[in-house]
């Protein structure tokens, strides 16, 4: 199918925000190695599709919650790179000063209510958000994040009790990466995950994950009628978890032929298939760019000050 | 003159009139719509202020308490109410890891204006799951308020600010004092975390809050000579709490007890007696003593939950053994 001009400048838009969330989570990978990043550090690479797919089309006023791999929706909703890796190093200037770290990412004044170390415990989050714009008549929408295996948590099926009972402008996307940690998605006898959803009353689409503009369209399909008040939506956006489910996972339960699907998978391929020969010194040169702005996060963020101990009891 | 307020319609009126001061504050449920709540305590809130602002809820704690969570960070400042204090084992997860740690997870990004109104009250068979005193568990999250009233006054004026707090505030009630209109209805708001010496005295000191406070004071009326000089502090608020006061009174009296509803062991009064005695120790003449339920769970049999509550004769004892030390 020929893309229109405007759909290959949201396809080489996406390219972009894609790559800068690759690069990001690669740095991240590397400087957790290197003992710079601490903690619990979960990476997205391999799903950027469905950040940039999904927030591309979000106005400054709509809000995301997130998951504890949720670097990448962040930066789709355009959090910036140099604070949320000053924030991953601990540092003063961090993007949270340094108290959330990689599970508690957040941005509220960009509408990114934040990554959320409990599974499940960011939905409900966002339907509030959804019953805040119903009230307040904001006319923007809500969007959790959340992987299919937080569809069996009771956190889940309340909050898509109250989003269908209330009619709340909320756009729900289930990123189904593969595996819930070290579990095979599907291992579980029960409904698909949009059975579940439409078991709700809830008019629910299956997208190709890998497919930026494929999710784009999806969400810009359930957004309007969810925002015009026509009650919530529901995506499963069926992607691939690269990486192991923490960085320094030994992974002994991945497959032998899982990888083997990296390359018809991986959505900067995908994009860049899609994209054609035409665009590659522009794309070499962004490839560039972003490497750049990368390589200065993580300088910025390696030479930022950690915070001072009396800041403990600030925002208690 | 009219009839002062009984602790019910204080609470009523607090939410009216914030209601109305403020239209970012709405209220969410189970039944606190329509029906008025379980006690009657939002009755006419729904007629006056609307569906929009007044939200009946399915009864799917968890979802409605993250939910009134992600709102109190979207710009509304919700009183989400858990109609039993034990049901906050449901919707733990939005009350301890999301409105308690957001503002610090965020270093600031975000103020969670929620006031999570809940009630209890021992003492009339409600068996084991619908008479528990749980707030020694919310008051060791950093993060959370714990407001605990012990008349209308209180009732009215902790509502109130608990609303304007940023918040998060878990404001407890006692239904068992929500017919009681208050003797000191005119006494000018004391903040939170400022307690109030309910009845003065010079030979002992209790410290006390929720129905424990009326219960004891009537203990106290009842004893003779010198057991009836006893001190009656009512704590008020476990979280923020200043015991300046408190210190300061049993320095005066030498000897202190502090009494609660919730279980003993492992309860509030075990944190109050510490901290207590790190300023008083010098100044007492004999140990700081706690007096709250036993260790068991509530019983449903009067009898039975008689003996597991502390009861005004527990009071009493307790007192005269304070004062024979």
């Amino acid at each position: 199918m020929a893309r229109s001009k405007a759909q290959t400048q949201e396809l080489l838009d996406s390219y972009r925000t894609m790559l800068r969330i690759r690069r990001f989570e690669e740095a991240v990978a590397r400087h957790f190695r290197a003992g710079d990043v601490h903690g619990f550090v979960h990476v997205s690479i391999g799903q950027e599709a469905v950040a940039a797919g999904a927030c591309g089309p979000l106005g400054a006023g709509d809000v995301i919650t997130t998951t504890h791999r949720g670097h990448g929706h962040c930066i789709a909703k355009g959090a910036d790179p140099e604070a949320m890796m000053a924030e991953l190093f601990g540092r003063d200037t961090g993007i949270c000063r340094g108290k959330g770290g990689s599970m508690h990412i957040a941005d509220p004044a960009l509408g990114i209510l934040g990554a959320n170390g409990v599974v499940g415990g960011g939905i409900p989050l966002a339907v509030g958000a959804g019953l805040a714009a119903r009230v307040r008549r904001t006319g923007t929408i809500a969007m959790p994040f959340f992987g299919e295996g937080a569809v069996h948590s009771g956190a889940f099926h309340e909050a898509m009790t109250l989003a269908v009972a209330w009619s709340l402008p909320v756009v729900f996307v289930c990123e189904d990466n593969g595996y819930a940690e070290f579990t095979r998605s599907g291992s579980w006898k029960g409904p698909t995950v949009a059975d579940r959803a439409r078991s709700y009353g809830m008019p629910a689409e299956e997208v190709d994950g890998s497919d930026v503009l494929a999710v784009r369209a999806a969400v810009l399909a359930s957004a309007e009628p969810a925002r015009a008040g026509d009650g919530p939506r529901f995506l499963v956006a069926h992607t691939f978890r690269f990486s192991g489910h923490y960085e320094g996972d030994p992974e002994p339960y991945r497959e032998d032929d899982d990888r083997a699907l990296w390359d018809e998978r991986d959505p900067l391929a995908v994009a860049r298939k899609a994209l054609g020969s035409r665009h590659d010194a522009a794309l070499e040169q962004l490839g560039e760019q972003v490497a750049e702005e990368i390589d200065a996060a993580v300088k910025r963020a390696a030479e930022a000050p950690y915070p001072t101990a009396s800041e403990v009891f600030d925002h208690v | 003159m009219s009839e002062t307020p009984r602790y019910m319609e204080a609470v009523n009126q607090a939410l009216a009139d914030e209601m109305e001061r403020d239209d970012d504050v709405i209220l969410m449920g189970v039944d606190v719509g329509e029906a008025g709540g379980v006690y009657g305590v939002t009755k006419g809130l729904y007629e006056r202020f609307g569906a929009e602002r007044v939200w009946d809820t399915p009864i799917a704690e968890a979802g409605v308490l993250g939910a009134a969570t992600g709102a109190a960070i979207s710009g509304l400042r919700p009183v989400a109410e858990v109609m039993y204090m034990d049901f906050i084992s449901v919707c733990l997860d939005p009350i301890v890891n999301q409105a308690a740690k957001l503002r610090y997870m965020t270093g600031g990004g975000v103020t969670v204006p929620i006031v999570f109104r809940m009630q209890t009250g021992g003492g009339r068979s409600g068996g084991a799951q619908h008479s528990q005193s749980l707030e020694a568990v919310l008051a060791h999250i950093p993060g959370l308020k714990v407001f605990c009233p012990a008349d209308a006054r209180d009732a009215h004026d902790l509502l109130v600010e608990a609303i304007r707090d940023p918040g998060p505030v878990c404001y407890v009630e006692n239904r068992r004092l929500y017919r009681r209109r208050d003797d000191e209805w005119d006494r000018p708001a004391l903040p939170a975390g400022q307690p109030r010496i309910v009845r003065a005295g010079e030979g002992a000191t209790v410290v006390t809050w929720g129905r424990m406070v009326s219960e004891t004071r009537a203990v106290l009326d009842e004893l003779d000579g010198a057991a009836a000089n006893v001190e009656l502090i009512d704590l008020r608020t476990l979280v923020p709490c200043d015991l300046a006061i408190v210190a300061e009174s049993v320095r005066r009296t030498g000897r202190c007890l502090v009494v609660h509803e919730a279980v003993e062991r492992h309860g509030p009064g075990g944190e109050i007696v510490a901290r207590l005695v790190e300023q008083v120790l010098w100044h007492v003449d004999g140990p700081v003593r706690r007096l709250g339920a036993l260790p068991t769970p509530v019983p449903y049999s009067p009898p039975l939950e008689a003996e597991m509550l502390p009861s005004p004769e527990r009071i009493a004892e307790a007192i005269r053994a304070l004062l024979d030390d």
